[in-house]
């Protein structure tokens, strides 16, 4: 980091003072051969300085350049020291373009190209340099980010180009921001008026600023500084209450989402189907499978892995029901056995057919980072997202069952099936509808955890016992007792968990579920009328 | 005397005469024929006996419960576990200052975590007579406590199976914790020797196969004992119709809990005997996967007859070492096969393939009627739809 | 009949396992050296050794077509232990007993080998374990293939003090016995270095942990407090993925906290989405990215043994590489594969290895590795940017633990001493007593 410092400040200043490189073109290719050349050395600090002067060169491509840099993608041919940009650098030949005129190149060796490396250090610095000609650009998100990126590293020799961008700048969160970056810097220097206009701020950068000023040799500017961390502190307080339930509310449709599949099959048909777990898992290589057929459209395929995930596992669940469930019709504890050794030869499908290795499943743009609340606070998107999911699936199941007509015709094959029967109702038919809807509404549990967890050959086994308990805890048969006890779960074993640490936090909850059962036998809804009693 | 009423039964003159000849035979065969001769029984085929013998305790134990008292516990590995780690203890602190680290007192995993003095958990495990008094204590007192709650309280089928579940998965994540002072994931291992006789020689393997052998054979009599006396009827009783056993004036909880317990310590009894012969015991035993696994081994041999837990979990676990061996990327698929195809094909196990019945062994009554009469009932368990008939 | 069937059958089972290990070799007419392969092909950790079971094999095939060793052919002998750690004890029996196997490659998690190892020493065979491990251990039976903690966990740690200007540390890792003896060794070393207590945080999690909410959210927290922080990760296989997508998503790059990991490698990434990952660090004794001639021979090959064009190299299939070679090499130089003569053959023995350097089996039964440190990429490879200007040296015992700084492990005559203490110049007593015997 240190040895980064020297080249940066100059390249912030010349790229604030007016933008003097990129006004001169001189795209010449030796020059910019001479350009690249100057970074192919082994050295970070040389690099830096070759940074430095591709950008002081005013060459149009630099910004290609640097941008390539940064990915990686710029390498240089061993033998003939020719440089190229890499398109696709997965497998051992990649395509590639030539570097100075960027036309077509054909294919090259992995074997044959050398990357021009960078390390972190470089990386965050020239990401920041690149944040600064974001400050001109025409989108306000990208200028309010480009302006967030410079809190904490601003120094003296930018304080008088940024007030100018200060005065010319439209937007309000910009200049607060900017003026924040400039107020860090003076706090730096000592000024105790700079804590002022700190005070109140919940950006991690400003609480880094004030916790070093705490240190400060003027006793003034350090108790100043303390008294504004002591406010913050105090309002992160509340923050990180709502994290905690956000966290726990996250946990909990995670928690619903596998169990509530399960809830239908296990509580509804009395089927205790220890594949449920894997029928997750087949949701979630659904989805990769979608994405190997889409490549490059994350979203998209994220989107038609939904119907598709559910048909996969629905079609998996009506060939469990058929192959090996109806033989066992009241015998439910006999299910319990059949389908573990379902569950085996699932597993053990995956890895043989798929792989024993866990798949990618990459997360789409709107999935990734997260929602901001406050400059404290933050939600993650996918968690988000999962949330939201959740509770979609929890309501469309609802209406299923109350509004339609397998769900009548499911409560009452349930309720008394014999009566039903004699009603007119094909219990057969029911049975194997039902047994597919909880199928499939696992398989939408594993698209959904395919964007949280490993996409692997065990992804059904970690769910499958904590499926169960939600279940029994929320009381068998009850869809409603699912959804609190997996969310109520979830809440407390992420209040318990700074406190006590991960494990603890879950022996804590299992043991308080076996307590709870002794005073509840029934769970938290237990199901009421003669319909409970078997 | 009531233990001495099972050796009147034919089943059990049966059950121990096999037992006792195989147990006969194998000695034989590991020591007089000479190591190149074809029926030479190797002592790694003697040690491996030996596991299935304590598996098939385990089994028993299981079915005790489940054959005879209507509770699916999914958490018998617990007590088998707790067996084990007792008797882990005893040798963990037989192994002296030989560990790694040369502590006399110290295991040389707590030597590696800072801990300067024995935890009061770990005290009096060198002597034997207390470790082997904690193979059955512990297991048992979480028994009695676990099901003292759990009955009193009326917990049943479904609920009852999960929370041993429960017990269980807990009990692992806790010994998983390096502070738990268990070893954590590595569990404890290194056995040097057991009362004495050193672990890697050839005829304690035969001797604690043997061993193995009489306490699966004295746990079968408990068990056909306890079966055969009134408490058993009762159990079988309280299996079939909880409610109207109640109601005709019986503590269905008391019956139920001396018979966990009874359960329990048996299990705690084969893991004893299973840790000194496979030389390690960790938290994974704890795991809820392998207590379902011994629930089928039960299945697979015939639920309720005793006899038919110890032919399953036998039975399994030898296919495991084949295949496992055999065809190390597919067995997955033949052991998953075979679990589904004997449920769907044999309700009754092995033991029902085998057309036998023994009196008193089979389901009799309602409940087998209600199997072949009223396929399509879509209740819970045994015992609940017990509650039914009675409320009906 | 039930009466005959238990007698019946268990007769029948010791004939058919007898008939397993004793039929098939017997028609040969010169025996194959048998290799035993034991890595877990089923459960939990069949996502990380399977591609072990794939390398060794790779390796024989090769090792056949050029002629064998000592004129004979090899022959791999695999079994699965399917992540079950007694039964990992019983296949090695299994392997050593029934199949007669002269060497075994295997293992990957340190419990898997605690539970091996006795069996091992008892029968007296030769494992070569490829995976970096916790040290505090040496037998005479087990070559270390893997790194010690003073072969990566330092250098890392060096290199984050010296050249990022790392201030404040998290310590989190799974709680098993690896990360809490890694952990343990760098609590002590950065308190040397004048790292104050209130600027090491220490977190464990359980195995197959996948809500990282809380704990990134305090990781974020402790490294607002203006120090330099990085997270020193000894999180195992698995809880990595949701561990690196929470990181990602809380918004912490790696500019602002560093993760450096022990245990990702290129083939745990290959089911990440490394784009959100960039910059992250991972400290190994290979990367698939070497440029050596070797390295890239060595993928060709991998890429043609398993016929697919994406699939990665990683460290312990590495490891195995020059554990399977100084194996051969030394079985040349003894001329037989007896155990004993191998075990005395080997130490010396040095093999090239990927990274183009040369690996030497030490007298610790450690191999001497380069230290490597990467940055994630977006193609889920790792960019080099530091490593030790030579060859590091495995060592058993660690010199920043209590207790262990005085052991030294030679297994070279006359010492033949796993854990000797040089302060009072004797053997632990256990093996004094073994070789007494």
């Amino acid at each position: 980091m240190r040895m980064i410092r020297c080249f940066v400040p100059g390249l912030l200043l010349c790229l604030l003072i007016g933008l003097v490189p990129f006004a001169q073109a001189q795209n010449d290719d030796a020059a910019g051969q001479a350009l690249l050349e100057a970074l192919a050395v082994s050295s970070y600090e040389a690099k830096g300085e070759a940074i430095e002067s591709i950008i002081t060169s005013g060459d149009e491509r630099s910004r290609r350049w640097l941008d390539e840099l940064l990915d990686g993608k710029l390498q240089r041919h061993k033998d003939t020291g020719r440089f190229v940009i890499v398109l696709e650098n997965r497998g051992r030949n990649w395509p590639v373009i030539d570097a100075l005129s960027f036309e077509e190149a054909g294919e090259m060796s992995r074997r044959d190209l050398d990357r021009i490396g960078i390390n972190n250090a470089l990386r965050g610095q020239l990401q920041s340099a690149l944040a600064v000609l974001d400050l001109y650009t025409d989108d306000v998100d990208d200028r309010r980010d480009a302006a967030r990126e410079l809190l904490g590293s601003v120094d003296a020799a930018m304080v008088e180009p940024l007030r100018e961008l200060i005065g010319s700048e439209d937007d309000a969160e910009v200049r607060r921001l900017l003026e924040q970056g400039l107020a860090i810097h003076r706090l730096n220097e000592g000024d105790i008026e700079a804590i002022a206009e700190l005070e109140g701020s919940l950006n991690s950068r400003v609480r880094a600023a004030l916790n070093s000023a705490t240190q400060s040799d003027d006793p003034l500017v350090a108790d100043a500084a303390s008294a504004a961390l002591l406010d913050i502190e105090q309002k992160l307080r509340i923050n990180s209450g709502l994290e905690t339930l956000y966290f726990g509310l996250s946990l909990g449709s995670v928690l619903v989402l596998a169990a509530i599949g399960l809830a239908i099959t296990f509580g509804v048909m009395g089927v205790i189907n220890m594949a449920h777990g894997e029928l997750i898992m087949l949701g979630a290589y659904t989805t990769w499978g979608m994405q190997q057929l889409l490549p490059g459209q994350p979203g998209l395929s994220l989107v038609l892995a939904i119907p598709a995930g559910f048909a996969v596992a629905a079609l998996a669940g009506i060939a469990i029901e058929r192959g090996v469930i109806q033989f066992l019709k009241g015998r439910p504890l006999e299910t319990l056995l059949a389908t573990f050794g379902v569950s085996l030869i699932l597993q053990q499908l995956v890895r043989t057919v798929i792989s024993p290795l866990n798949r990618t499943v990459v997360s789409p743009e709107w999935m990734s980072g997260s929602l901001m609340i406050n400059e404290g606070l933050s939600l993650t998107l996918n968690r988000l997202f999962v949330l939201g999911f959740a509770l979609v699936v929890f309501a469309c199941l609802m209406l299923v069952m109350r509004r339609t007509r397998l769900g009548l015709e499911v409560r009452a094959v349930t309720q008394n099936r014999a009566m039903a029967r004699a009603m007119g109702i094909r219990a057969t038919r029911v049975d194997i509808m039902t047994f597919a809807l909880g199928s499939g509404v696992a398989g939408l549990a594993g698209v959904a955890l395919s964007q949280l967890t490993n996409v692997g050959p065990n992804l059904g086994q970690n769910y499958i016992i904590d499926s169960f308990m939600v279940v029994v805890f929320g009381g068998v048969g009850n869809l409603w007792g699912t959804l609190v006890a997996g969310l109520s779960l979830g809440v407390i074993n992420q209040v318990l968990e700074p406190w006590v640490g991960a494990v603890l936090a879950k022996i804590v909850v299992l043991v308080f579920i076996i307590l709870f059962i002794q005073k509840r036998p029934r769970g938290l809804f237990p199901q009421k009328g003669r319909a409970a009693e078997g | 005397m009531w233990l001495s009423r099972p050796f009147r039964e034919r089943s059990t003159q049966l059950f121990l005469g096999v037992l006792l000849a195989a147990l006969a035979a194998v000695t034989f065969l590991n020591l007089a024929l000479p190591a190149d001769n074809p029926f030479h029984v190797s002592t790694y085929t003697v040690t491996l006996l030996g596991k299935y013998l304590s598996y098939a305790l385990l089994a028993v134990a299981v079915d005790l419960v489940w054959g005879y008292l209507g509770i699916l516990s999914l958490g018998h590995g617990a007590f088998f576990a707790l067996g084990g780690y007792a008797m882990g203890m005893y040798l963990m602190r037989q192994i002296g200052d030989r560990g790694t680290y040369g502590d006399p007192v110290l295991p040389d995993f707590m030597v590696f975590l800072d801990w300067d003095s024995l935890p009061w958990y770990w005290l009096g495990f060198d002597m034997p007579w207390f470790a082997f008094l904690m193979v059955i204590l512990a297991p048992g007192l979480l028994a009695l406590v676990f099901g003292f709650l759990a009955f009193r309280s009326r917990v049943t089928g479904v609920y009852l199976s999960i929370i041993t579940q429960a017990m269980t998965f807990a009990l692992m994540l806790a010994f998983f914790r390096n502070e738990m002072g268990f070893g954590g994931n590595n569990g404890l291992t290194d056995f040097r020797e057991l009362l004495s006789f050193d672990l890697r020689s050839d005829a304690t393997r035969l001797g604690l196969f043997i061993a193995t052998g009489i306490a699966l054979a004295l746990g079968y009599v408990i068990c056909r004992a306890i079966v055969a006396s009134k408490l058993g009827r009762v159990s079988v009783a309280t299996r079939d119709a909880e409610a109207r056993t109640r109601f005709l004036g019986y503590r269905v909880e008391r019956f139920q809990l001396f018979v966990f317990v009874v359960s329990a310590m048996l299990a705690g009894v084969a893991g004893a005997l299973y840790v000194p012969q496979v030389g390690i015991i960790n938290p994974s035993e704890f795991s809820p996967i392998f207590s379902i696994e011994v629930v089928l081994w039960v299945a697979l041999g015939g639920r309720g007859t005793l006899y038919g837990a110890v032919i399953g979990a036998i039975l399994v676990n030898y296919a495991k070492t084949v295949f496992t061996g055999v065809m190390p990327d597919a067995w997955l698929f033949a052991l998953g096969g075979l679990f589904v195809l004997v449920t769907v094909f044999l309700p009754k196990g092995i033991a029902g393939l085998l057309g036998y019945r023994f009196r008193g062994h089979r389901f009799k009554g309602r409940h087998s009627k209600r199997r072949s009469s009223a396929p399509d009932t879509s209740t819970s368990d045994t015992s609940t739809s017990g509650t039914r008939e009675a409320t009906a | 009949m039930i009466p005959t069937l238990p007698a019946h059958s268990s007769r029948w089972l010791a004939a058919s396992l007898l008939s397993l290990g004793v039929a098939a070799p017997a028609l040969a007419q010169e025996d194959p050296i048998k290799v035993g392969i034991l890595h877990s092909l089923s459960g939990t950790m069949a996502i990380s050794e399977s591609t072990l079971k794939d390398t060794v094999e790779m390796l024989i095939e090769k090792q056949n077509e050029e002629g064998g060793l000592l004129g004979r052919q090899l022959e791999a002998v695999v079994v699965d232990p399917a992540s079950d750690w007694p039964l990992f004890a019983e296949k090695a029996r299994e392997l050593l007993a029934q199949e007669e196997v002269d060497v075994i490659f295997g293992n990957w998690t340190s419990v898997s080998r605690k539970s091996v190892l006795p069996v091992v020493e008892e029968l007296n065979g030769l494992l070569f374990y490829p995976v970096q491990y916790e040290g505090e251990e040496s037998s005479e039976n087990v070559f270390y293939t893997g790194a010690a903690p003073n072969q990566q966990a330092i250098p890392a740690v060096n290199y984050l003090m010296n050249n990022v200007g790392v201030e404040r540390w998290v310590l989190a890792g799974t709680d098993y016995v690896y990360p809490r003896t890694t952990n343990k060794i760098l609590e002590a070393y950065l308190k040397s270095h004048g790292v104050a207590d209130e600027d090491i945080m220490v977190n464990y999690t359980p195995f197959g942990h996948s809500d990282w909410q809380n704990i990134v959210s305090e990781i974020s927290q402790f490294g607002s407090q203006g120090k330099k922080t990085a997270v020193v990760s000894t999180i195992n296989g698995d809880a990595n993925v949701p561990f690196y997508r929470e990181l990602g998503n809380q918004g912490i790059n790696a500019a602002d906290i560093p993760v450096v990991a022990f245990s990702v490698g290129e083939q745990e990434l290959s089911g990440i989405d490394t784009a959100p990952l960039v910059g992250h660090l991972a400290a190994w004794n290979y990367f698939m990215s070497v440029d050596t001639d070797a390295n890239y021979d060595f993928i060709d090959a991998w890429i043609e043994h398993t016929g697919d064009e994406m699939s990665v190299t990683n460290d312990p299939m590495e490891a195995h590489y020059i554990g399977f070679n100084m194996w051969a090499e030394a079985v040349r130089k003894a001329g037989t594969t007896e155990v004993d003569a191998v075990k005395d053959a080997i130490i010396g023995v040095s093999v090239p290895n990927l990274s183009g350097g040369y690996a030497a089996m030490m007298p610790n039964h450690h191999i001497t590795k380069p230290v490597l440190i990467g940055e994630i990429q977006d193609n889920g490879q790792f960019s080099i940017v530091w490593e030790t200007p030579s060859t590091v040296a495995g060592d058993a015992w660690s010199d920043y633990l209590e207790g262990s700084r005085d052991l030294i492990s030679d297994w070279r005559k006359p010492m033949e001493c796993g854990n000797y203490n040089v302060v009072e110049g004797s053997c632990g007593s256990g093996q004094a007593e073994a070789a007494a015997e």
